[in-house]
């Protein structure tokens, strides 16, 4: 039953916080803009001028559980 | 081109366990987040639309008298940057939800990085499907039971902006405690076992951030005769669109993790 597996790669325990620390601060920041932007763009706060954002992503910010209008 | 590949995979060690890095981990977040926009989508447009549509509906039969009630029937006739309804349904809904998984797909990734080999879980699978289930708690049911979501035509565009506010400092507060529970959790466990340890520590999360959501101010906006069935429909649709966006994250990302980390191996 024993099968040998040459040169097994053990899978890490833990992954070191420190090699996760920058991407966490560059990922971090990049996805909370793309959720900011769907969960509330031109609504309480605003970057861009106008309701377009607003309006493109309406729907899916209702259904997603955020505050509209 | 074949050959310096496979050389570099062989020669580095590291590259070859390299499987369980960070960015092998936020690309198959990415992956799992792109895959749970779109199925989220799938869900909210045929579960969430209708009742949002009702809604809009009852908005716009209610706008033309009640002009003070903010809301999209004067908001879309008066700004014309239009989107139609039907654009907004489908094409609209779809890019929000896939720019929303996207990101939590991001973040979720991140949270992998942070919880694997610290949350008590025996193997990378089984830490992605707590950190969907214990973030789904924390960042949609908990928010959600404190704030619930609205349909249009309910909300008064006077407190937007608290609702904003209280909003993303009720998900802010109950991700901090959990993670402070983590931690309780952590330094309990080698007195208590894990089991009495994690116990205790859900029930503090509990019992702290419910008495946190009783002591923030609440909302009550939706308009009298507003039909109690429309607002569980929409509910429901919404806490069920998250599910679906949550549940496809963590197991599309534990699938991922898995296989390539078996072929890795």
């Amino acid at each position: 039953m024993t099968h040998a597996v040459a040169n097994p790669t053990p899978i890490p325990l833990s992954i070191p916080i420190r090699q996760t620390l920058p991407y966490a601060i560059f990922v971090g920041v990049l996805s909370l803009l793309a959720m900011y932007f769907v969960g509330a763009e031109q609504g309480a706060l605003a970057i861009f001028e106008g309701t377009s954002v607003h309006e493109l992503v309406h729907d899916a910010r209702h259904l997603l559980g955020f505050p509209c209008h | 081109m074949p050959l310096t590949d496979s050389v570099t995979s062989e020669t580095r060690p590291e590259s070859a366990s390299a499987a369980l890095t960070v960015r092998s981990v936020l690309i198959w977040g990415l992956l799992a987040g792109l895959v749970g926009g779109l199925l989220a989508f799938g869900f909210a447009a045929a579960f969430g639309e209708p009742s949002v549509d009702r809604a809009i509906e009852l908005e716009e039969a209610a706008g033309a008298p009640a002009g003070e009630s903010h809301g999209h029937a004067e908001g879309a006739a008066e700004e014309e940057e239009g989107f139609t309804r039907a654009f907004q349904s489908t094409v609209g809904l779809g890019i929000g939800s896939v720019v929303f998984g996207l990101g939590l797909g991001g973040l979720f990734g991140l949270a992998f990085a942070f919880a694997y080999g610290r949350i008590g879980t025996r193997t990378p699978g089984s830490t992605a499907l707590a950190v969907a289930g214990i973030g789904y708690v924390a960042v949609v049911l908990v928010p959600f039971l404190t704030y619930p979501a609205n349909p249009p035509a309910v909300g008064s565009a006077d407190t937007i902006g608290d609702r904003t506010a209280l909003f993303f400092a009720m998900i802010g507060i109950s991700v901090v405690l959990v993670i402070a529970g983590t931690v309780l959790a952590r330094s309990l466990t080698p007195r208590l076992g894990g089991f009495t340890a994690t116990a205790v520590s859900v029930l503090g999360y509990v019992v702290v951030v419910t008495a946190v959501a009783k002591l923030l101010p609440s909302f009550q906006e939706i308009p009298k005769d507003f039909p109690g069935d429309l607002i569980w429909d929409f509910r429901i649709a919404s806490l069920g669109t998250s599910a679906v966006l949550w549940a496809a994250i963590g197991v599309t990302f534990a699938v991922l993790m898995t296989r390539s980390l078996r072929r890795t191996a």
